[in-house]
């Protein structure tokens, strides 16, 4: 089957992100200085174990962002016709998961609805709990569930075992090839963490998230390992799918943030007079806006634009992903401010050092000052601010879907989904897996991001090191 | 000291119109009445009639900011801007989309608001500054390490998460608080204990470990060495000495925030069915009352510039090294 590829906005500034992110990171291994903090950064357990479970969240993100349209069945070959599905990568990878829709809610693993229909039965029509359409489908009778369960379980508990095992042997050999030991003595060192690098935490993290994917990938053949929301998907998909949402908010805020924080900060600090004036002014007034209310002002405008352009998107996918932009744009234009006041407090006191003074008498301009003397002192100030903000935007955006001015209600995200199922506490017997699926996925990538930025702002503001 | 003030005072206007101008321009310009109305009715049934209508209704029908047919001052009177941005200075900010008057409402609404945001501010404030100081206390132990762990473990849970676990396992499982709902007085205690609990919990991550931070860099300092040298014990110092001048940034930091209490919280008073202006807000932005929302970010725009003054002077009250000129 042809494929169609389609590249929504936000896809592309993903990739842009992340080809900058490459080049800079090239740019950085071949600097002593830059690569000393980062150094320090691989050195600290907590946070290579939190960047390793960022990495499974961006790589998913990143699955998810290469989107396609199938080409539909009847059509001729000479003038293909194209699904309005926008599908990416990701979903042909997990394959079933998409499509196997039961018909209500289901809870997590189980082989029946949630609740009671009229279900024919040996001839006679009863109220019963009907079996469902997937879940469960292979299994002859309701005994056979548990076993099966728990022989699933242990299958993929030993095949994420043996992987572990396995990547933990290449690493061994790899690594006792290349220092030249032996292995016993490279293994008596890892276990006491004598490496120099957090090799006990890396492995350890690794075999972790090879046993839960095993387990998960094992249940999921036969089962909806998270339930079905109201309509009957996959709560697992769903959630999986809001990873790129998550992500995508979390990066490209601060995309929309960075060229306004960092052009607006220095040159205030750096220029003073009527410069620092008007920016501080600017600043003040975009900061004394309530945040909510301004993004909620700007979206409705978004909104209005959208409706009354339909012919500009000619699938729903691109209506959503250029809402999802806007937001990301809307978000960026209001919190930029705290970065921006950072920055001319640094410019300020980097602009009567010596050096600075020195290269103004030179005759040097101040766009080449800027450049060479200003920015790289203040280049930490701006990472640490991208990391430690990330967190704060990916739970604002459940916040916002929440007010009603989030991502489109048709955007897989944790926000929509704690939406749509924080009603369904009330039903008797609750319905908890929907919610509990988007609060844990998301204190996941918030709780790894927050560990992994203590480790960035630790290597990289040693004046906060030391506190510790 | 009285000068600064009014100087202070006088910074104040320009920003305020600052807001106001982008509050316009947002409303008025980049979003014509023609597309409130629009999506007020709904894109189906639009007929020009109906949105001529809906403009009239709504004090919409006037020309943005000069009014050609007009004579005199009325040229400028009788426009949009006047009517619905200027008018604010004043206070004056109109009828909702229920016929209600705005101000009017935002006078009833702010005692809830209040009644919620108030004891949060302060059993928060001195929840965060115990666990701090407990932290600080115990540090570079397991215990510090154990703290600063959690806080993190809690700030990386959702606000909304804290709400609905509160809701479900205290009013809903365990029966011991209602759901949601206001009464004022005495009996009103029992609805806002639940709020603000969950608030308080909500805001302990971040917030004791903010302090910690500040704490922290107070004991690096050298009249802490000179405390210790002259044989004063570990509480004393903490309490005498690193706790007073440690509260010079808190309590800084804290009155920033302390005319923004009036605003309430949007997601707390909408989950709790608290009818303060944080539930005014957010039901006026899921029903695209631009009013209400114009009369919000006004006035949201004028407490935070309050709050801005107020930290200036308590900059100066609590630290006499800070002279105002």
């Amino acid at each position: 089957m042809s494929v169609q590829p389609v590249v929504l906005w936000t896809d592309a500034l993903v990739f842009v992100l992340l080809a900058a992110v490459l080049v800079l990171a090239w740019a950085i291994r071949r600097q002593e200085h830059l690569r000393a903090p980062w150094a320090a950064v691989a050195r600290r357990p907590m946070a290579m174990g939190a960047a390793l479970v960022l990495a499974v969240f961006v790589v998913i993100g990143l699955l998810d962002s290469l989107h396609y349209r199938e080409r539909l069945p009847g059509s001729p070959a000479d003038a293909p016709q194209y699904s309005v599905e926008v599908l990416s990568v990701f979903d042909a990878l997990v394959g079933t998961l998409r499509t196997q829709h039961e018909k209500t809610y289901s809870a997590p693993l189980a082989m029946q609805l949630y609740a009671k229909e009229f279900v024919e039965r040996d001839g006679e029509t009863v109220r019963d709990y009907p079996r469902l359409r997937y879940g469960g489908a292979h299994l002859a009778h309701a005994g056979e569930r548990r076993p099966d369960i728990a022989w699933r379980s242990v299958t993929g508990l030993v095949q994420g075992l043996v992987a572990g095992v396995l990547l933990f042997g290449l690493l061994a050999a790899w690594q006792v090839r290349r220092t030249r030991t032996s292995l016993d003595a490279w293994l008596s060192d890892w276990g006491a963490g004598r490496l120099g690098w957090p090799a006990r935490t890396v492995v350890v993290v690794v075999s972790l998230l090879l046993v839960v994917g095993g387990v998960i990938a094992q249940l999921a053949a036969g089962y909806h390992v998270l339930g079905t929301d109201k309509v009957g998907q996959d709560v697992l998909y769903i959630s999986l799918k809001s990873i790129r949402t998550g992500l995508v908010i979390g990066t490209l805020t601060t995309l929309v943030t960075l060229p306004l924080a960092i052009g607006l900060g220095i040159a205030a600090g750096y220029f003073r007079g009527w410069v620092d004036d008007v920016i501080q002014y600017v600043y003040t007034v975009l900061n004394s806006i309530p945040g909510v209310l301004l993004i909620a002002a700007a979206v409705l405008i978004v909104q209005v634009y959208i409706e009354s352009n339909p012919e500009l998107f000619d699938t729903a996918a691109a209506r959503a992903d250029i809402r999802l932009l806007a937001l990301c744009v809307i978000m960026g234009v209001t919190s930029w401010t705290g970065l921006a006041r950072l920055l001319r407090g640094e410019s300020l006191k980097l602009r009567t050092l010596d050096y600075v003074e020195a290269a103004r008498a030179f005759g040097v301009s101040h766009a080449r000052i800027i450049g060479r003397h200003i920015f790289p002192n203040v280049f930490h100030l701006v990472l640490i601010a991208i990391v430690l903000d990330f967190s704060g935007l990916v739970l604002a955006e459940a916040v916002l879907s929440y007010v009603g001015v989030g991502v489109d209600p048709s955007m897989y995200s944790w926000g929509n989904m704690i939406n749509g199922a924080r009603l369904e506490l009330a039903r008797e017997p609750v319905v908890w897996w929907q919610l509990g699926a988007a609060f844990a996925f998301m204190f996941a990538l918030v709780l790894a991001a927050n560990l992994f930025a203590d480790g960035v702002r630790d290597a990289f503001d040693p004046r906060q090191g030391a506190r510790r | 000291m009285l000068a600064y003030v009014l100087r202070r005072l006088l910074y104040a206007v320009p920003i305020l119109i600052g807001v106001n101008l982008l509050t316009f321009a947002l409303f008025f310009v980049v979003n014509t009445p023609d597309d409130m109305a629009r999506l007020q009715l709904g894109v189906k049934h639009v007929t020009p009639e109906a949105i001529a209508r809906w403009k009239v209704e709504h004090g919409y029908d006037k020309p943005l900011l000069l009014n050609a047919e007009a004579t005199g001052t009325a040229q400028f009177t009788d426009t949009i801007f006047f009517k619905h941005s200027a008018a604010m200075f004043a206070f004056e900010f109109g009828k909702g989309d229920d016929g209600r008057d705005i101000g009017n409402e935002i006078r009833t609404r702010m005692g809830p608001s209040l009644a919620i945001a108030l004891p949060v501010f302060v059993i928060g404030l001195m929840v965060n500054i115990t666990f701090a100081l407990l932290m600080v206390f115990f540090r570079a132990s397991y215990l510090d390490l154990g703290g600063v762990v959690l806080c993190v473990v809690l700030m990386s849970i959702s606000g909304l998460f804290y709400i609905i676990a509160g809701q479900y396992f205290i009013a809903k499982l365990w029966n011991l608080l209602p759901i949601s709902g206001f009464a004022g007085g005495i009996d009103g205690l029992r609805f806002i204990l639940l709020p603000v609990i969950v608030s308080v919990v909500a805001g302990l991550g971040s917030g004791a470990r903010w302090y910690r931070t500040i704490f922290l860099e107070e004991i690096g300092k050298d009249y802490v060495r000179t405390a210790r040298a002259k044989g004063l014990s570990e509480v004393r110092v903490l309490f005498r000495h690193v706790l007073k001048n440690g509260m010079i940034p808190i309590l800084t930091g804290a009155v920033v925030v302390l005319p923004l209490l009036f605003m309430g919280s949007l997601i707390t008073e909408s989950f709790f069915g608290i009818p303060g202006l944080g539930s005014y807000t957010i039901d006026a932005i899921q029903a695209q009352d631009f009013a209400v929302v114009r009369a919000m970010v006004f006035l949201g725009s004028f407490l935070y510039i309050v709050g801005l003054i107020l930290t200036d002077i308590s900059y100066s009250w609590v630290d006499p090294r800070v002279r105002l000129q």
